[in-house]
């Protein structure tokens, strides 16, 4: 090799790399560029510092609170107002989004395990796997959810289980019944990169199937379960907050932005001391309309072919 | 094609069956039934089981399965526990209530999500876009009931023009075009806000869909020809954006029929999603049952008809 074509090399070498970015960087800035999803990621992350940090510097206690003070209207000592037990709104609104944040997140993590490693499952064996496990998806596809999801919330009423424990059985209901869509999908890119060099590379390796599931193909279907994952945080969130509004989901005295909105159920309370139910419907809103616009701008980003 | 829709419907059949084993199985892990849950305090113990005997509630739950799905293979859904009423017959007394405000909701979302669509395509990347695309967004991620209880605060109890809630004003006994008049007072917020929900995702589909065809080279033709811009966009571009939406319309036959569970319990609208919450609560098995298998079928019939409506509008999709 001579010793002149060696800067020539690097230089051809260096511009190799620029244009050759990660993926992942690329993602960043294409993510970065779409002002409405950065919006809604800042919008997200102060929701969450608020909730998760907010609590601690609150001069109130939600077991120690005062019946003298109840039902006033925001003030500058409360600045939310109080409920008829004289507990601070605001206090109650950052414990209560701790919860509904949790749910969604927990109830995605389900749907994430559980669609990924059946979807890839399904693409990987085919034939009888795949028809066991399809036909399955299409029968919970086909349950109507809002009702499935009341049905069972009441059975967990029924079985009395404890209102502490409770949030663990919603997030598991609420991630089980939304795994169908994430199969789905996962199942499609595993047909398709099953087909792909590199997994003959990894037959002529010699690999497991084990190995061959989780440490070549569910890795390149990353940026499809991430997409779907966020956009599902949304609607989990949702469907927690209309059962907990119902009175059976997320149930008293554990306190969720759901419950706090049946607060509304009673007339008084709806019609004069609308500080008890308007910010956290506000708080849900503004939450599930921030993650959809990170959704969108991640599926932008990362699967820029399935944008509908 | 008719060979096509056979075979759609003979598949549907293991789905069904999956669906109902799915749907009797939560139901039988409940511990209390329809006479627990009623909390009569006049009810002895005897009368109880005897209760249970009468509407076969005491045989063990397989046994219980089957008597059901022989029955409803018949056609024969029972009777609803609470309204003392054949299934079919509770469906349809309020299944028409529900027809009517999605049915209006659903010509109306589509309005607005064409014409939303169709401006903020032709104007892409403009201020109107961006406003569109954010309401679209917001739409998307309404909590129905939340959006419902602050509608009716502000449109019925601040401003008093319409009424809180119900389908009639009580004693007011009109018939029609004062009936008419009343009910679509009543209909006024149920269906503004079922509309809302539904034109955010609407909108986003006739944008892309629109996106797509702008592009195409029969709009240039048309432009080329001279038309008037008007034309190339509601005719020649519109009718051709609108083909892929069509199998949307099959998605909706459920809504159409199923009804607003929260809404209707929101507006104490008399409709199909209020009695089935109500049957839910009241642990009113035979309707719930019914009805969650009926839900579950126009679902599949929606699918199948959205395959079916696809070929039927665009001849170059064969259905196999």
């Amino acid at each position: 090799m001579s010793t002149e074509s060696l800067p020539v090399k690097t230089k051809a070498a260096a511009n190799l790399a620029k244009s050759a970015d990660s993926p992942w960087r690329l993602a960043f800035r294409q993510f970065s560029r779409n002002r409405l999803a950065v919006a809604g990621f800042i919008i997200l992350l102060v929701m969450a510092v608020i909730c998760f940090i907010g609590p601690l510097f609150s001069p109130y206690n939600l077991y120690d609170y005062s019946i003298k003070d109840k039902n006033l209207a925001p003030n500058a000592h409360y600045w939310l107002g109080t409920d008829k037990l004289g507990r601070d709104v605001l206090l109650r609104l950052m414990l209560a989004g701790r919860i509904s944040l949790l749910v969604g997140i927990v109830a995605t993590l389900v749907t994430v395990l559980i669609g990924s490693i059946l979807g890839a499952l399904s693409g990987f064996y085919r034939k009888f796997v795949d028809t066991v496990i399809m036909r399955t998806a299409d029968i919970f596809m086909s349950l109507p959810t809002l009702p499935i999801l009341i049905i069972l919330g009441t059975v967990l009423s029924d079985l009395k289980v404890h209102p502490s424990y409770r949030i663990y059985f919603l997030m598991l209901i609420i991630g089980l019944l939304n795994w169908t869509t994430l199969a789905r999908l996962v199942r499609g890119q595993v047909l398709m990169l099953r087909e792909q060099e590199f997994m003959q590379a990894t037959e002529a390796l010699g690999l497991r199937d084990r190995r061959k599931i989780f440490r070549h193909l569910l890795p390149n279907t990353v940026p499809i379960i991430i997409v779907t994952a966020t956009l599902s945080v949304a609607s989990a969130i949702l469907y927690e907050s209309a059962m907990s509004y119902l009175g059976i989901g997320v149930v008293p005295p554990t306190p969720s932005w759901g419950n706090m909105i049946a607060d509304a159920n009673s007339l008084i309370d709806f019609r004069k001391r609308p500080w008890l139910w308007i910010p956290p419907g506000m708080c849900i809103l503004i939450t599930t309309v921030a993650i959809n616009l990170i959704g969108d701008g991640l599926r932008d980003a990362l699967d820029p072919k399935s944008k509908k | 094609m008719r060979q096509y829709i056979i075979r759609r419907l003979l598949q549907m059949i293991p789905t069904l069956i999956g669906i109902s084993i799915v749907v009797f199985a939560i139901t039988a892990l409940v511990p209390g039934d329809y006479i627990t849950a009623r909390n009569n305090p006049n009810m002895t113990v005897e009368k109880a089981e005897e209760l249970r005997r009468l509407y076969g509630l005491d045989k063990p739950d397989i046994q219980r399965y089957f008597i059901w799905a022989g029955n409803m293979l018949q056609g024969k859904f029972g009777d609803s526990l609470q309204h003392k009423k054949p299934v079919l017959e509770v469906i349809n007394t309020y299944v028409w209530n529900s027809f009517i405000i999605a049915f209006c909701s659903l010509v109306l979302s589509w309005f607005f999500a064409i014409i939303a669509g169709v401006f903020s395509a032709k104007f892409q990347y403009s201020l109107l876009d961006k406003l569109i695309t954010l309401f679209v967004f917001v739409c998307m991620s309404l909590p129905s009931f939340f959006i419902g209880l602050l509608v009716i605060k502000i449109f019925a109890l601040t401003l008093n023009w319409f009424p809180v809630g119900g389908m009639t004003t009580g004693g007011l006994n009109a018939t029609g075009w004062a009936y008419v008049k009343d009910v679509a007072y009543h209909g006024f917020l149920p269906i503004l806000v079922l509309t809302m929900l539904s034109t955010g995702s609407l909108t986003r589909y006739f944008r892309t869909s629109m996106l797509e065809v702008i592009r195409q080279d029969y709009i240039r033709t048309a432009r080329a020809k001279g038309l008037k811009e008007r034309t190339v966009i509601f005719k020649h571009a519109l009718r051709n954006a609108m083909i892929p939406a069509i199998t949307l319309l099959g998605f909706e036959l459920p809504a159409l029929f199923g009804g607003a569970i929260i809404l209707e319990h929101i507006f104490i609208w008399p409709g199909i999603g209020q009695v089935y919450l109500g049957s839910i609560s009241m642990r009113d098995y035979p309707f719930m049952l019914g009805f969650t298998i009926i839900l579950a079928a126009l679902t599949l019939l929606g699918n199948m008809l959205s395959d079916v409506l696809y070929g039927v509008a665009d001849p170059r999709i064969r259905l196999k």
